[in-house]
């Protein structure tokens, strides 16, 4: 392994330096996208080797699948290249100042994260495995020790699908320029194997890499390629359908098994003993729903309207 | 070495070619049209006896048949993606090369 | 070791892009470099603890999580603002300027 993998990891960096570097200074807009796009693909190689698999999933599946396709869609809304020069703020200040400030609160920021504990939280993590109802130490982290941080993340995510919403009213159909006949077809093929996938990452989730984040990222990415295959979203504003409580769901799940457990007499977030696993896995399922709904609704970008579309829009 | 890794391990080198032309048809090629030819064809085929091969050297089943299923959805994906491409550059009205 | 000085690199890169870039939209792009170079030094600290410490990992999974959502409101803005400035070229002589915040 040894020197093969630090020449792996030297060409992944530079990979990504440029990459970045693309993205923040290219001169087409569409081709920053672009970069950053592989830079999300390229970082989820990085996270492998830095041995955070789950984090691999979810920047994979969030950081570029999810982002990317809201960058895109954005810049199809975007659409001429005068309006995309239209967004100008300010000129540019000289890399003299920068560089130094930059590195100065770098330095700062190293000195600090140097100061914590070193250990770290490792073995207490692994000490504390076996009352947590999972095998595997992200899940324990993300759903039980610290569930109150994902309970404030999904409220976050909803907080963010309603500010987008309260915006206004979805922009026309979302249906690319030039249907192609594969492209519902494909759809069609793939829908299942996506909620398979998503499923099986989600049951994966108690003793592997894997679980809610990855799951409700892959099942939103369907939803939305569903939605540029042609088919009508099913959230209507004006109905009462499923489709609210499904949002709100994995909150609300996340809220209930808190405020239980302290009605119960125990600690805010406290399972009782010998239910943790089943619990868990019942919120990861809502979560996962959640997550999946919710990014399909960020990517809506407005309130949908009561026919799915608004005629040909703006 | 076990015989698998052997044949793994052939596998694999067999199909580091395919992807180095497929990379070089994309830098080389004049146009898009041809340059999704290089990919869709040679880097499939590439990815193909790559997976194959890792399945084959990790000597168990189930890990063969989900890299063969990580193949065959690359395999449609890069078939859709390269239709929807070379359409989206027709009709803005991208002639092929040497037309 | 290697990535942390790529999170050195990016942490700047993300910096100056964030402060300087004329456009929003690579603004954006900037903001969402600085985080990976934060998740980055998080994972890194991770990893070099003994033996590997979890609880980094789970904030940044959450952390992905936050930062799409603030991209996705951000990005209906910008959307937004561009549909507004539009408009008012229409009307108004154009500010090269433009008035934007």
């Amino acid at each position: 392994m040894g020197v093969a993998g630090v020449i792996f990891d030297v060409l992944l960096a530079l990979a990504l330096t440029w990459l970045a570097w693309q993205a923040t200074r290219a001169a087409d807009l569409f081709h920053a996208v672009v970069s950053f796009i592989v830079f999300g693909l390229l970082m989820a190689l990085a996270w492998v080797r830095l041995e955070a698999p789950d984090i691999a999933l979810a920047e994979a599946a969030i950081g570029a699948g999810a982002t990317g396709a809201l960058l895109l869609s954005a810049l199809d809304r975007l659409a001429s290249r005068e309006r995309r020069r239209r967004l100008l703020y300010e000129p540019g200040a000289a890399w003299g100042f920068w560089i130094p400030a930059g590195g100065a609160l770098l330095g700062a920021l190293t000195l600090a994260a140097w100061k914590l504990p070193a250990p770290g939280l490792g073995n207490e993590v692994r000490a504390a495995l076996g009352v947590s109802g999972v095998e595997h130490p992200v899940t324990a982290v993300l759903l039980n020790f610290r569930a109150l941080d994902t309970l404030l993340e999904i409220g976050v995510l909803l907080l963010a699908a309603i500010t987008i919403w309260s915006l206004g009213r979805a922009p026309s159909p979302l249906i690319p320029a030039m249907p192609s006949p594969a492209l519902p077809a494909l759809g069609r093929l793939l829908f299942p194997v996506f909620v398979l996938v998503a499923a099986y990452l989600l049951w994966r989730g108690s003793h592997a890499p894997g679980g809610a984040f990855p799951a409700g990222a892959v099942l939103g990415a369907g939803a939305i390629l569903m939605l540029l295959a042609g088919a009508r979203p099913w959230i209507r504003s004006s109905e009462r359908g499923p489709w609210r409580w499904i949002l709100s769901l994995g909150l609300v799940m996340l809220l209930a098994a808190g405020i239980a457990g302290t009605l119960a007499g125990q600690a805010f977030f406290e399972y009782p003993p010998g239910t943790a696993g089943p619990l868990i896995l019942l919120l990861e399922v809502a979560a996962g729903l959640s997550i999946a709904l919710l990014l399909f609704a960020l990517y809506l970008r407005g309130e949908p309207c009561e026919h799915g579309y608004r005629g040909k829009g703006r | 070495m076990t015989a698998a890794q052997w044949i793994g391990g052939l596998l694999v080198l067999a199909g580091i070619p395919f992807l180095l032309l497929g990379t070089l048809g994309l830098l080389r090629f004049p146009d898009v049209y041809p340059r999704l030819h290089a990919l869709a064809k040679s880097d499939n085929v590439g990815l193909g006896l790559v997976c194959i091969g890792l399945g084959v050297q990790s000597g168990s089943l189930t890990l063969l048949l989900k890299l063969v299923l990580i193949w065959v959805l690359m395999l449609i994906a890069s078939a859709t993606a390269a239709g929807l491409i070379a359409r989206t550059a027709l009709a803005r009205g991208l002639r092929p090369w040497g037309t | 070791m290697v990535y942390l000085s790529l999170t050195g690199v990016l942490f700047v890169l993300g910096l100056h892009g964030l402060f300087t870039a004329r456009n929003l939209l690579r603004r954006l792009l900037s903001l969402n470099i600085l985080t990976t170079s934060v998740f980055l030094l998080f994972v890194v600290m991770a990893r070099l603890a003994e033996p590997l410490d979890n609880v980094p990992h789970a904030i940044v999974l959450t952390g992905i999580v936050i930062t799409v959502s603030t991209t996705a409101v951000a990005l209906a803005l910008v959307v937004r603002i561009a549909g507004r400035m539009r408009e008012e070229d229409v009307g108004a002589a154009a500010d090269t300027r433009g008035d934007v915040e």
